[in-house]
């Protein structure tokens, strides 16, 4: 991923200190039904041949391969990075993915093995997933983190805090998250299953940007709604956004029950219809997922091979 | 080239089975016109001839208005409305069976996408005539009178915007009721009412209570003079409805007309951006803008002005003109060459008066008729462009200042079928709604249809109302 800790530009837009609240209050809102219309549109696009087979190939590279689980143990995270660094051992023409996410105790054996790969390795952070944990913690759990290797942080916001409207501790909290993670590109999850609006979505995304984030992220994949299509709509309009009135670019990833090429397909879709060409890009939309890399390994080798292989043939970490 | 260039992804033609050449439906059978002359109907995207069609002379329009009479009198007016309803629940059922052939067909015939035919036009079809099914057995309690009775026979005349849907917003109430009807589809679009003939023959509806006769304005002309006729409903131009309103006038005819409209979607500075340029996009090019109750006239509150077009700009450099029958099409091709030079002759005098004129970047098929998405900006109440029913994918951008003055411009105009309005602020909404003068009021929404909802014009726009209960009244005594 490039670097850009260029600090926002203060324009004309954005709000000065303390009128934070204005500001978000201030964007327009989201019709709920307007905007899930449009995402159900964009969702019956019909991709065929040649562009699928580019999207396929865009999405495994766009892949944050995921183990986010109490049973998690080094010989797990080994067959991970493994898989990240050729997910498919039989076809040499196939990419890799983005990054590995994993827990922090994980991080040191994630280093290990991707090393060299130039396969990312992303932990997540501060508390993961409630964000229920004083600062001190969460900035602890980040700097170890960045320390044992990680060079991508995914940090959660304090829905609590966000849902009270202390949107100044909110983004006080980001901004020095952002700090500890030092060089590593921070993503903040919003968790947006939690936000309840479309609306709350758009003032997280834009409270998130403000504050640093290198990424905005829907979801842990640890409450019941995660990623959907209407949300990672709103949020690719709030980075879309964002860009024109800061010049800043910053990344769109949805995470969390993204399972079929077929899916991943539609998010590519609104990418290109909503950001458009300059976040069809690793660096800038990302799928956070355990189970999607099988799928679109089963759907690449049936566009090269004309037939299915079955679930037997790709690998199970 | 765009990074993500999607591949084509063409519906096929192997679904729909055309003949070389139609007949007239009369009597429940495709039969040959009295003087053997006919039409051909192309495809608008490329020229291409579909269908020889034959063309109704009195003679004909006279025998299918005799074969609806004995229909009535002998069959369908007699008959119970809850056998009525089975007859039309069984057609509803065959649409939606065929709907991809029907939906196919359409696109071929009329050049809109297949994407709107088939997730638009099709299921709002089907759901027009279970809607009136459902009817067909109430009409006591539908609150018009104590003992409802169908006005005989119908002579409808449908347009080429929505060929299939027009037809059912016709046939469907006219039939719940007990009339029967003799329809004349559009002259460029026939050819999904021939197939919707074959449906009520495959329903095994009674010969004669549908009727199709095709032909041009004066097959039109002649059916609605027709003095067999009780009941004329019309769909089309303002100009047209005027002349069918001159020809029944003195007569026994009951008469329903809904006619052209220029409506304003009025974007308020507190209005969910995002959601109102998709309602601006689709109220405007949706079906290439041949929609009379099309979004024609954007007033932006001027406040957002440069925010929402520069949002609705880059939005329309994302619309994908060409192939209608690509699923990936969002505008198709303009229905016909004389449409076409209709709206090259309104744009011209857009930019002659001194409005600015703007096109993404949009490459168009070399064969067929295309009309790229275009939009003025500077324009004025006075201009040419902000008055006359464009009817294709052509947006008039004007401003206003305060609510009172975007009710006043929205009004100011002899049209009053439809209007939009986009706000964060449901009193504003329920405010501005309740001074429009306009059949239908949108809020946060555009071009949304639904059966239930009745559907109809103040003033020049026509008058009675399609669909809902109220879509009763047209066709009850």
């Amino acid at each position: 991923m490039t670097a850009t800790t260029r600090p926002v530009p203060a324009g004309p837009v954005l709000p000065g200190r303390g009128s934070l609240r204005g500001f978000l209050h201030g964007l327009p809102g989201v019709d709920q039904v307007g905007a899930e219309q449009r995402a159900a549109a964009l969702g019956t696009r019909s991709i065929k041949t040649t562009a699928k087979a580019w999207a396929i190939d865009l999405a495994i590279r766009m892949v944050d391969l995921t183990t986010l689980e109490g049973a998690d143990t080094p010989g797990k995270v080994r067959a991970l990075c493994a898989k990240a660094r050729r997910p498919d051992p039989t076809d040499p023409s196939c990419p890799a993915v983005a990054a590995v996410c994993v827990y922090p105790s994980m991080v040191p054996v994630a280093a290990e093995a991707l090393r060299g790969s130039g396969v990312h390795l992303a932990s997540v952070a501060t508390a993961f997933p409630s964000g229920q944990a004083p600062l001190e913690v969460k900035l602890a759990d980040t700097a170890a983190a960045v320390a044992a290797g990680a060079d991508e942080i995914d940090m959660v916001i304090s829905r609590g805090a966000f849902l009270a409207g202390r949107y100044d501790e909110v983004h006080e909290e980001i901004a020095a998250v952002k700090q500890a993670a030092g060089a590593a590109h921070l993503k903040v999850i919003l968790e947006t299953g939690e936000l309840g609006t479309y609306d709350n979505v758009r003032r997280a995304s834009w409270l998130a940007m403000l504050a640093g984030a290198d990424f905005i992220k829907t979801s842990t994949g640890k409450v019941p709604v995660a990623a959907t299509l209407p949300v990672t709509l709103v949020m690719l309009e709030a980075v879309r956004d964002f860009r024109a009135a800061t010049g800043r670019q910053v990344g769109v990833k949805p995470a969390g029950g993204i399972r079929t090429s077929k899916d991943a397909i539609k998010y590519l879709v609104l990418v290109n219809e909503t950001a458009g060409d300059r976040w069809l890009d690793p660096d800038w939309f990302r799928f956070g997922a355990s189970t999607l890399l099988n799928d679109l390994l089963m759907q690449r080798a049936k566009l090269t091979t004309g037939h299915y292989s079955g679930p037997d043939y790709v690998t199970v970490d | 080239m765009p990074a993500f260039d999607y591949a084509p992804a063409p519906e096929s033609r192997a679904v729909v089975d055309l003949r070389p050449s139609y007949g007239l439906f009369i009597g429940g059978e495709f039969v040959d016109p009295a003087d053997g002359s006919a039409f051909k109907s192309v495809t608008p995207a490329s020229e291409e001839v579909l269908a020889e069609v034959a063309e109704a002379g009195p003679a004909d329009v006279d025998r299918a208005v005799r074969a609806a009479r004995a229909a009535y009198d002998d069959v369908w007016g007699p008959m119970p409305g809850a056998q009525r309803a089975k007859y039309l629940y069984r057609i509803a059922r065959i649409v939606q069976e065929r709907s991809r052939e029907l939906a196919v067909l359409e696109s071929l015939d009329n050049g809109k996408p297949i994407r709107e035919s088939r997730d638009v036009d099709l299921p709002l079809v089907a759901a027009h005539v279970f809607y009136y099914a459902g009817w067909a057995d109430k009409l006591r309690y539908a609150g018009l009178s104590a003992e409802p009775a169908p006005l005989g026979v119908a002579a409808q005349v449908i347009p080429w915007n929505f060929p299939l849907l027009m037809l059912a917003w016709k046939i469907a109430p006219a039939l719940a009721c007990g009339n029967t009807v003799v329809l004349k589809p559009a002259e460029t679009t026939p050819l999904s009412a021939l197939l919707f003939a074959e449906i009520c023959q495959q329903a095994e509806l009674p010969p004669g209570v549908v009727n199709i006769v095709t032909g041009a304005g004066a097959t039109g002309a002649a059916l609605v003079a027709h003095p067999g006729v009780d009941k004329v409903a019309f769909t089309g131009s303002t100009e047209v409805g005027r002349a069918i309103a001159r020809a029944v006038a003195g007569t026994r005819k009951r008469l329903s007309l809904e006619l052209g409209g220029k409506a304003a979607n009025i974007v308020f500075d507190d209005a969910p951006v995002d959601q109102a340029v998709e309602g601006i996009v689709n109220g405007i090019f949706f079906n290439q803008g041949h929609v009379c109750c099309a979004g024609s006239r954007l007033l932006i509150q001027e406040s957002v002005h440069d925010e929402v077009l520069g949002a609705l700009k880059r939005r329309m450099a994302r619309l994908r003109v060409g192939d209608p029958l690509d699923k990936n099409t969002d505008v198709g091709a303009i229905n016909s060459a004389a449409q076409l030079e209709r709206i090259r002759e309104l744009s011209a005098a857009g930019a002659a008066e001194g409005a600015e004129r703007w096109s993404p970047p949009c490459p168009l098929p070399e064969r067929g008729f295309w009309f790229a998405p275009t939009l003025f900006t500077g324009v004025s109440q006075a201009h040419r462009i902000a008055r006359e029913e464009i009817f294709g994918p052509v947006l008039s951008v004007l401003t206003f200042r305060t609510p009172a003055e975007a009710v006043e411009k929205a009004n100011n105009t002899p049209y009053g079928l439809s209007a939009g309005v986009w706000s964060e602020k449901g009193s504003r909404i329920l405010a501005v709604a309740d001074k429009l003068r306009a059949g239908v009021v949108w809020a946060n929404t555009f071009n949304m249809f639904d059966p239930t909802s009745p559907f109809g014009g103040y003033k020049e726009s026509g008058y009675g109302r399609e669909g809902g209960r109220h879509g009763l009244e047209a066709y009850l005594a």
